[in-house]
Formats: structure tokens, C-alpha cells, sequence
């Protein structure tokens, strides 16, 4: 009895005092939050986190890989006390979301009967599942079960719906299923998304050079819903009242109801949504990543500078944009006329983007008041150059430096100063018999100007004809509503003036079309000898614009940086990132002058790289990039079950009236008409949509 | 050395731990439904039980026989298989942080895993001597793992096989630990 009582002390003695030794000797410092993190967490290991066991995770929040409200267990509570521990704001680490993308569900056709197993990941394993669409929901619920917050049901269309106010953002149903539909995002990660070839892509998404998700927010409108439509249009793109009115919308040429009917009005019901919050007199809160503290400088405070600094201020950098005009918003403030973006919504709109605390210098030239140099010394680490394309090229004929001859980006320009701030310097004096010579939309948006300041007589002269005329067609239609006359296949050799040099003459060529050339369009050939005289006094060259590359000549640092043939910079379409390594690049003055929503989209993919560029990860392109290319599978030759409806007409001011002024001669529509319009919509996936309900 | 041959074939086949002894059956259960997590406890165990099998032969040897104390075997062995784990798990933190990276969280669940301590309890009821108890313990503990890996093979192949509703999960694990511990009968006429 002794002996056992004396070798129990003894051995429990030697096994405390070795542990006591083993805990000096075998020390490792650890940061005593660990402990305290630790204390908050649930306790239960159960792996929900993503972490091995409750000790993992506390190391990694202390650590700074995880959020306070890495313990799903523990719910709101526990993230409030650890984020105590580690003097956060519990409210400033992003929530997790989980998101289904598929729409498919029971519309989605079956290619093969299965009687197997009920569960998704056995399914996938048979030909990629049992539905017709390679990508889609299985329809099993595997999400369902695996999800221990209850936070997701199978909706009444087949496929699981996600109730965001349950969801956690643990990620246990990302993992469990088979098709990667179910996707837990922070709002960063979100808004660095961009199209891929595998993803669950309607044909109008596809195509928009932004990547809106269309058929997301014509759904939210139909349901009534504007306030998320305005969100999800903002996660693509800032400059929603703008895009709402100018955009020539390509994804419309894509829209599935227009194979066999009239295609959605889709950038309609974008301005309806848009126009909704402008008017309800109150901004829809924009959330905005915690700082990060890295300062980025945008150069151009046009759309690519706009969308720029808008989707790296949102990811939580700090951005300061730089202009030379007086007033941010570049060539949709001064080029864009008055009559198709009224300057006061273009005001609203950039206050909003400048908001969210985005710095702004106006008035300053880069290259000539700030270089490079001065930059980086103000601890600038990243440069977007957003320049866009602001240098009109020259016709290179005889005497177009007449007075009376005007240059198109010069005239609007000047003419938009003078509207906006008085300034007699910029008035230009309007001739009576006035000729525009070109086929764009910078020509229009002349014509229509020059119509509305009393000009007797407007032409455009264009070397082919109506049909290859790059504009939109809604504008030349508005155009020649308001009474602009056409000379299609001229082609202007000569400028004639008289002794005191003004312009009374332009000299062109008559044309026929010949063989198409690389652009697909039929080559205008002069006809020898028909030389025609046409009498005028104010001539606006109008043939297209490019960058205005003079700030590299202007910026020693800038020697190295490559500029291509067309003098744009020169950067991998993918990353936006120019030979060197800190400028980036977006919009015109990387792609030659266009569409006001492919600078915008282009803004977006510069802030991904230059966020990549920062957080100092490799930037790579994003894997299997769709890159405005389609999805074979996504587009249809015929398209069944539709009936047709027609498509809601624009409302816009009576002619007479338009020209009498530059008030906005397109309207926004009525919330029944839009809401008939969102109705037409299919709500298209990749192969899935939704046949007219009349029509068995 | 034909000997130890016959106590390895033994000790992994015909006595194997989890299938024909049936000892150790939460972790067998708990650790397999996925290979990787399989593995790691595997590993865990072969390292833990070939330190235990010799500090408690040593014990058992020095210390119970020589004071004919062997009535206090069980709460011995307990003690000194929990301060061992501990202990391993401090050394392995400070000195091998790669090694307690990738067995970290399954050292812990060692403390209680009545594996560990059947083993050690059958070296001592064989009366092995040194050498048998090293080579035993480690073969017991490779068993161990193969069972363990080789169950986790199965029920990643279970998850795509139609079972029906009121046998799914725990209970069609049970049915197939019953179905391979039956194979590995098969070895008892080896030796």
C-alpha cells in the first residue's frame, strides 16, 4: 500500500516536474491574443471556418488572414468580442457572401434520366451531370445540407436560393458543390469578377464591354426592386445616368428576344433605374472595403478615370484623380452635348463618385504642371493614365485652315466651356450654311449642336454611305428628324476660301463602293471627274480622333513607356499594365477613340491590375477570360417560344421643340412602360431562358 | 529475425488493431471520412504509439514488476501516455515546427485514443522483451494506418454509391468496417 501511494506521488511528481521543465525549455512565444482570440471562438472545432480546430483559427486572425467573424458558430457575438481583442471595428471586416449564379433550375432540359444517388457530387461525376447545360445547378441540394445555418432552401424554379440575412459567409456550400455555382464572395472579390468562359453568362452580359449583369437588374426592376438594380448595375459601372443616355448599348445587338423579335430596350430600363434615384433626392449607400492606405494617382477624370478611381476607392485605396479641364468627367462633359447628357445629371453623378472620398485636382496639365516625378514623391505608388483621346486628326487637304474651319473635338469642346462658364473667348461664330464632314458619332453630336444654335442649313459629308456610318443609328435617325441633310459617298479634296481667307467653298469627289476592305466595310473608289462645288461658310472636320501623346515628350521618366503606331500606349489587353511597371492604362488612350462603357469596363480591369500591383501579388490575367469574345453554346440561330411585343418606344421632345434648345431631347420612361419593358426581358443564362408565358 | 517477422505480419494483418482487435474506433470512424485527414492521424498514431510502447514498457519493467505493483498498471499508463503526448507536443512545436504543422491537430486527440493504450497493454500481457515491444508497437501502429487509409479509400468511393436513406453515413461505415475487419480474418490461418 505504501510502495503504491509512494510510486503514484513519485510518478506524478516526475510527470509534472519534466512537463514544467518541458514548458521552459520547449517555450515558444505566442501573441497572448491567440489565447484571448481563442476564448471567443465557439470552442467546437468543427472545421466550419476553414480552419483545423479553434486554435488554427485564432492564429489566423491574429495573424490578420481571417475576419473577426471567422467563427460561424459563434455568430455575431463572438466576432464583436474577438474584434475587441484586436481593436478593430467588427463592422469594417467585409462580409462574406454566398451567392448562386445559376438560373437554370427546372427550365433547365434533363439529357439523361438518373436514378442514382441523391446527391449532387455523385451526379457530377456522371457526364458532368444530368442537365443539358454543362456549367448549370444539378438541382440535388447539396448546398442545402451541407449548410448548418439553415441559410438556404430550394427556391419553386429548381434551383437553391441563398437567404442572405442567414447566410454567414462560411463557405460550406461553396465546397460542396460540384459545378462551383455556389460562390462565397466579399464585396471586393466581387467587384473584381470578371467574365469567363465557364461562367453562367447571358449573351447581352457577355458582350457588354463593362460585364453589367443585365439580366440581374432587369429582374430587380420587374420585381420592383430599384434600389438593388441600381447596386448591381454599380458593381459594373459608376456612371450609371450617363451609360443610361449615351451608350450606343452592343448588348442589345445580342439580345436573345432580338433573333426573332424586337430586342430588349435594355439601356432604357437602365436610365429608368438610374434616373429613379436621381430623382427620389437621396443617394443609395455605396460600400466601400476598408482602407488600405496605398495612395493611387489617376490621370483623366473621364470614364476610364472615373471608373479607375471609383472601383479602387472602393476596394479601399486611396485615389486622387488629376484633370486639365476645370471640371472632371472629360469627354462625356465636354465633347457629349448638352441635349444628351445634361450637365446637372453629369454633376450629380460624379459628386456621388467623388463621394465616396475620392480626391480631385482639376485645372492641371500632366506633363506640364506635374510629371511622373512630382508623384512619386507625394507617395503616389500606382499611376492610371486615362488621357483619353482628345487630338482630332487633320482632313490633310488643301486649305482647311480657313477661318470658319473647325476641327470636331475642338468645337464641341469649346463650345461646351463657353456654355458652361460664359467665357467669350470660347464663343465660336455660327455660319449659315454649315458642312460636317464625317461619319461618326462625334459628327452627329456636331450637326445636332449646330442645328440647335441656328445654323440655316447643316450637312454631313460622308466619303460611303448610311449604312457604314460608325454612329449609332438612333442618332442619325434624330438627326435627320431634326433636319440635317446627308451627301454620302463625297469624298472632300479641297477647302476654298476667298481674299480675306474665309471659307466659301468645299471641293469633293463623288464615289461607288468597291470591295470590302480589313474593317468588312465596302471600300469607298472615287469616280474620275466628279468634281463637285458645294457653297458654304463653316466646315467641321469631324474623321476621328486619337490620344494626345505630347506629355511623354514632356516627362523624362516617361522616355521608355511604349506607344503604339495609332499613339496609343501600348499594354496587354488583359492587365492594362504599360512597360512600366506602376502605369497602367484604360479607355481612349489605350484603345483609340470609343464607347464611353468599354472605357469604363476597361477603368474596372486597370483597377483589378493595379489592386493585384499593390497588395504585391503576381498580376496575372484573369484565367480563362472571356474578353468581350461569346460563348459559342450562348448564341442561338432560332429561339423558341417567344411572342412578339413590341419593344417600348423612346420618349423623347418633339422636333420642333428640340431644336429650339439643348434641354434633353430623350426622356426617361414611364414606370409602366419600363416595367412592360423588363417584362419582355427572358432573363437569359448561358443556354437557359425564359419562354413567353402565352406561348405553349 | 524470422521471429520479428512473424510478430510484424502478426501484429499489422492478423491482429490488426482497428479490425480484428477493435479497439480504437472513434478516430477510425471520425478520421476516414477523408483521405487527407486519414493519412495525417495515421502518421500521428505510428509516431505516438512507438514512443508510448517503449516509455511504458520501460515503466512496466522498472518500475510495476520490480514493486509488484502491477494492479495500478491501467491509471499508470494513462498518466504516462497523457504527459508523453503533451510533451511531444511541446518538443515537436519548439524544435520540428514542420512536423507538429502537419500532425498538430490529431496529437491532442491521441491522449484518449484507447488504441494507443490497448497496445501497450498487450505488450506487456505478451511479456515481450525490448526489441519485441519496439517492433511491435511500431507494426501495430502501421496497421493501424493501412486499416485507417484503406477504410477512407472506401468511403470516398461510398459517397457516390446509391445507399439507401436509413443506411447512410455512420451506419454504412459500420457496415463496411464489419464487411473488411470479416477480409481480414482471412489472415488468421497465416501463422
Amino acid at each position: 500500500m505504501i510502495e503504491a501511494l509512494l510510486l503514484m506521488l513519485g510518478l506524478g511528481g516526475t510527470c509534472a516536474a519534466v512537463l514544467s521543465i518541458a514548458s521552459r525549455v520547449f517555450y515558444v512565444w505566442e501573441d497572448p491574443r491567440i489565447a484571448e482570440v481563442e476564448g471567443f471562438l465557439a470552442g467546437a472545432n468543427c472545421g466550419g471556418c476553414g480552419y483545423p480546430g479553434c486554435a488554427a483559427a485564432a492564429v489566423a486572425v491574429v495573424d490578420g488572414k481571417a475576419p473577426p467573424s471567422v467563427c460561424m458558430v459563434g455568430g455575431p457575438e463572438s466576432a464583436a468580442n474577438v474584434a475587441a481583442v484586436m481593436g478593430v471595428d467588427p463592422g469594417s471586416a467585409e462580409a462574406l457572401r454566398s451567392l448562386n449564379t445559376c438560373l437554370g433550375g427546372h427550365r433547365a432540359e434533363d439529357k439523361y434520366h438518373y436514378l442514382g444517388v441523391q446527391s449532387c457530387g455523385a451526379l457530377a461525376n456522371m457526364f458532368g451531370g444530368k442537365r443539358v447545360c454543362s456549367i448549370g445547378c444539378l438541382g440535388l441540394g447539396d448546398c442545402i445540407k451541407s449548410c448548418i445555418f439553415d441559410a438556404i432552401k430550394m427556391g419553386p424554379d429548381g434551383y437553391p436560393v441563398v437567404i442572405e440575412s442567414k447566410c454567414v459567409g462560411c463557405g460550406a456550400c461553396e465546397k460542396a458543390c460540384p459545378k462551383n455555382i455556389l460562390t462565397v464572395r466579399t464585396m471586393s472579390e466581387r467587384l473584381l469578377e470578371f467574365n469567363q468562359e465557364d461562367a453562367a453568362l447571358a449573351p447581352c452580359r457577355q458582350t457588354c464591354p463593362a460585364e453589367i449583369n443585365i439580366p440581374q437588374y432587369i429582374a430587380q426592376i420587374r420585381s420592383g426592386d430599384y434600389e438593388g438594380a441600381v447596386h448591381t448595375i454599380r458593381e459594373r459601372n459608376p456612371l450609371l445616368l450617363s451609360c443610361g443616355r449615351v451608350c450606343p448599348h452592343p448588348c442589345e445587338d445580342y439580345c436573345r428576344r432580338g433573333i426573332e423579335d424586337e430586342p430588349v430596350s435594355i439601356n432604357q430600363l437602365k436610365r429608368f433605374a438610374a434616373d429613379i434615384e436621381m430623382d427620389s433626392g437621396k443617394r443609395y449607400p455605396i460600400p466601400c472595403a476598408p482602407d488600405t492606405g496605398r495612395e493611387v494617382a489617376v490621370i483623366g477624370g473621364g470614364p476610364a478615370g472615373l471608373s479607375c478611381a471609383y472601383f479602387l476607392r472602393r476596394l479601399g485605396h486611396s485615389v486622387t484623380i488629376f484633370d486639365m479641364m476645370p471640371e472632371l468627367g472629360g469627354m462625356i462633359r465636354y465633347g457629349i452635348p448638352e441635349y444628351r447628357l445634361p450637365k446637372k445629371v453629369l454633376e450629380w453623378e460624379i459628386e456621388g463618385i467623388l463621394n465616396l472620398g475620392i480626391e480631385s485636382r482639376t485645372n492641371v496639365r500632366f506633363g506640364r504642371d506635374f510629371d511622373m516625378h512630382s508623384l512619386a514623391e507625394e507617395g503616389f505608388e500606382a499611376v492610371f493614365i486615362g488621357v483619353g483621346a482628345w487630338s482630332d486628326y487633320r482632313l490633310k487637304a488643301e486649305g482647311e485652315d480657313l477661318e470658319g474651319c473647325y476641327t470636331g473635338i475642338d468645337f464641341l469642346t469649346k463650345y461646351a466651356i463657353n456654355q458652361q462658364t460664359g467665357q467669350e473667348i470660347y464663343k465660336i461664330p455660327i455660319g449659315r450654311k454649315c458642312v460636317v464632314i464625317g461619319g461618326g458619332n462625334t459628327a452627329i453630336d456636331c450637326v445636332r449642336t449646330l442645328i440647335r444654335l441656328g445654323a440655316e442649313e447643316v450637312s454631313i459629308v460622308y466619303r460611303r454611305t448610311r449604312k457604314e456610318m460608325p454612329a449609332n443609328a438612333v442618332e442619325i435617325d434624330a438627326a435627320e428628324h431634326e433636319g440635317v441633310k446627308f451627301h454620302f459617298l463625297a469624298a472632300p479634296v479641297r477647302v476654298i476660301g476667298d481674299e480675306q481667307g474665309r471659307v466659301t467653298q468645299l471641293e469633293y469627289l463623288e464615289m461607288k463602293l468597291g470591295e470590302p476592305d480589313a474593317s468588312g466595310r465596302r471600300r469607298p473608289v472615287p469616280i474620275e471627274g466628279s468634281e463637285t462645288l458645294m457653297n458654304i461658310d463653316m466646315l467641321i472636320t469631324a474623321i476621328g480622333q486619337g490620344p494626345d501623346m505630347s506629355f511623354v515628350k514632356e516627362d523624362s521618366s516617361l522616355e521608355d513607356l511604349s506607344v503604339t503606331r495609332w499613339n496609343t500606349i501600348e499594354a496587354d489587353p488583359e492587365i492594362l499594365q504599360s512597360n512600366i511597371p506602376k502605369i497602367f492604362t484604360a479607355g481612349d488612350s489605350y484603345t483609340g477613340a470609343s464607347l464611353v462603357i468599354e472605357a469604363i469596363g476597361g477603368g474596372r480591369r486597370a483597377a483589378r491590375a493595379i489592386h493585384l500591383y499593390l497588395t504585391e501579388e503576381e498580376i496575372k490575367p484573369v484565367p480563362k477570360s472571356l474578353l468581350k469574345k461569346h460563348i459559342p453554346e450562348s448564341l442561338f440561330e432560332h429561339v423558341e417560344g417567344i411572342k412578339p411585343k413590341a419593344r417600348a418606344k423612346m420618349p423623347e421632345l418633339p422636333v420642333t421643340e428640340r431644336i429650339k434648345s439643348f434641354a434633353e431631347s430623350d426622356l426617361v420612361l414611364q414606370q409602366k412602360d419600363a416595367l412592360a419593358e423588363a417584362e419582355r426581358c427572358l432573363n437569359c443564362c448561358r443556354i437557359c431562358y425564359d419562354p413567353d408565358a402565352d406561348v405553349a | 529475425m524470422g521471429d520479428y517477422f512473424v510478430l510484424a505480419i502478426s501484429s499489422i494483418f492478423i491482429n490488426n488493431i482497428l479490425l480484428a482487435q477493435y479497439l480504437g474506433n472513434c478516430p477510425f470512424l471520425g478520421t476516414s471520412k477523408k483521405m487527407e485527414t486519414a493519412v495525417g492521424m495515421g502518421m500521428a498514431v505510428i509516431f505516438v504509439l512507438v514512443m508510448a510502447g517503449i516509455i511504458t514498457w520501460i515503466t512496466n519493467t522498472f518500475f510495476l514488476v520490480k514493486f509488484d505493483l502491477e494492479y495500478l498498471r491501467t491509471v499508470v499508463f494513462i498518466l504516462v501516455i497523457a504527459s508523453l503526448v503533451q510533451f511531444v507536443e511541446m518538443f515537436l512545436k519548439k524544435s520540428i515546427p514542420a512536423l507538429y504543422a502537419g500532425l498538430g491537430i490529431f496529437l491532442p486527440l491521441i491522449t484518449t485514443n484507447c488504441a494507443v493504450m490497448g497496445v501497450c497493454l498487450i505488450l506487456v500481457n505478451e511479456e515481450y522483451n525490448f526489441m519485441q515491444a519496439l517492433v511491435a508497437s511500431f507494426c501495430y501502429a502501421v496497421g493501424f494506418a493501412l486499416a485507417l487509409i484503406l477504410f477512407a479509400g472506401v468511403r470516398e468511393r461510398i459517397l457516390l454509391a446509391r445507399v439507401p436513406t436509413p443506411l447512410q453515413d455512420t451506419s454504412i461505415a459500420l457496415v463496411t468496417a464489419g464487411i473488411l475487419s470479416l477480409t481480414f480474418f482471412a489472415f488468421k490461418g497465416m501463422v
